[in-house]
């Protein structure tokens, strides 16, 4: 089995080398793939110090989806078996990565989900008004595919070849988390979630600031109804 | 004498108009398949100028009874399919952008491990 960890890295030199250097100590079995999606500071001088590591740098600043289409894209290419997304800015928890990667090594589905929200205690609580969007694209979720993953914007992921395949060939541009539940359920893949342990970032900000909320739900719900409509489109023609 | 005024300007403009875009598109600084819409619009519009009688049908087909407001709608129908053209192509050329770069960037990680390998079959 190939596995290979997808790190999504912008403007992240504070914490890509404790991510790294964590790998290295607690998973040192895992590839590990640095996506530098056109950061301004040293996040690329900080990865190639380390030799083991492989590194795409991309000439701009492509967003999130790009970023990690780029993975998959390396992935699907050097015929990797399981494909693990791992933040760069250190929410998230190597120590977590087994809860996510054994059922998929196991193929009891094809795609695993980390979720802050499967539990209450000791977890990483957002703002209340965060809380109202998240509910907001879980219930949509569940209209559109009846499964109501629970934390829909977790980055957190492990899928495998199947899945790795897919999204090589497409994979939605920006703030893609969403849409990508819907494209997966609606095209037959199993998905599921487990609760895992994650950490306040340790550098950077969250790519979504309160007041762009309304905005962003109000994207992400319109890409989550086009990839609906788009598979149905797909399976009328059939 | 006013509205026959008024019918050589729109003539004069439309024209100048026309002709500007066909001059755009032989200095190639236009390519022709981004400017059908403009060229469609440009002969309406003067197609308008020439013939008075036209906007009158058209304001009378639609039901508009003030005949200049029909002018109005053509040229904000005109406005809104080509922006709509632009917003397709822009999209169009983001998701070329976007694939560019990430070829770019595999491209830039084989290389260099192409270099590395090389140098160390060198020392080899």
């Amino acid at each position: 089995m190939k596995i290979l960890v997808i790190i999504p890295a912008y403007n992240e030199a504070e914490s890509i080398g404790n991510v790294i250097s964590s790998f290295g100590q607690d998973r040192p079995e895992l590839d590990l793939l640095v996506v530098n999606d056109g950061s301004i500071d040293e996040t690329s001088d900080i990865v190639r110090k380390y030799e083991n590591v492989k590194l795409i740098e991309l000439p701009f600043n492509l967003g999130i989806g790009g970023c990690v289409h780029c993975g998959f894209i390396y992935a699907a290419a050097n015929n990797y078996d399981i494909a693990i997304q791992f933040d760069g800015d250190g929410q998230h928890l190597i120590s977590e990565i087994e809860k996510i990667l054994d059922p998929v090594l196991e193929g009891d589905v094809d795609c695993m989900i980390g979720s802050r929200f499967l539990q209450d205690h000791d977890s990483f609580r957002p703002a209340s008004i965060r809380m109202i969007g998240i509910r907001l694209l879980r219930a949509f979720s569940f209209l559109l595919i009846r499964q109501g993953i629970s934390d829909q914007t977790s980055g957190f992921r492990a899928y495998n070849k199947r899945c790795i395949e897919f999204f090589a060939e497409q994979y939605p541009d920006h703030y893609p988390e969403p849409e990508l539940i819907i494209m997966l359920g609606r095209h037959g893949f199993k998905i599921s979630e487990v609760f895992t342990q994650m950490r306040e970032r340790q550098g950077g900000v969250s790519s979504i600031p309160v007041w762009k909320g309304p905005y962003y739900i109000i994207r992400v719900l319109l890409a989550m109804l086009m990839a609906y409509l788009r598979t149905f489109n797909h399976s009328l023609n059939k | 004498m006013e509205s026959v005024r008024i019918q050589y300007i729109a003539i004069v403009g439309s024209a100048l108009l026309l002709l500007f875009i066909l001059y755009l598109i032989r200095q190639k600084r236009l390519k022709e398949e981004y400017s059908l819409l403009w060229l469609f619009f440009g002969v309406l519009f003067l197609a308008i100028a020439l013939w008075k009688d036209l906007l009158n049908h058209i304001a009378e087909w639609i039901g508009i009874a003030y005949p200049p407001a029909a002018l109005f709608l053509v040229l904000l129908m005109a406005l809104f399919v080509i922006m709509i053209e632009f917003s397709v192509i822009i999209s169009r050329h983001s998701r070329w952008i976007r694939k560019m770069g990430q070829e770019i960037g595999l491209m830039k990680t084989e290389i260099e491990e192409l270099k590395k390998k090389e140098s160390n079959d060198h020392k080899a």
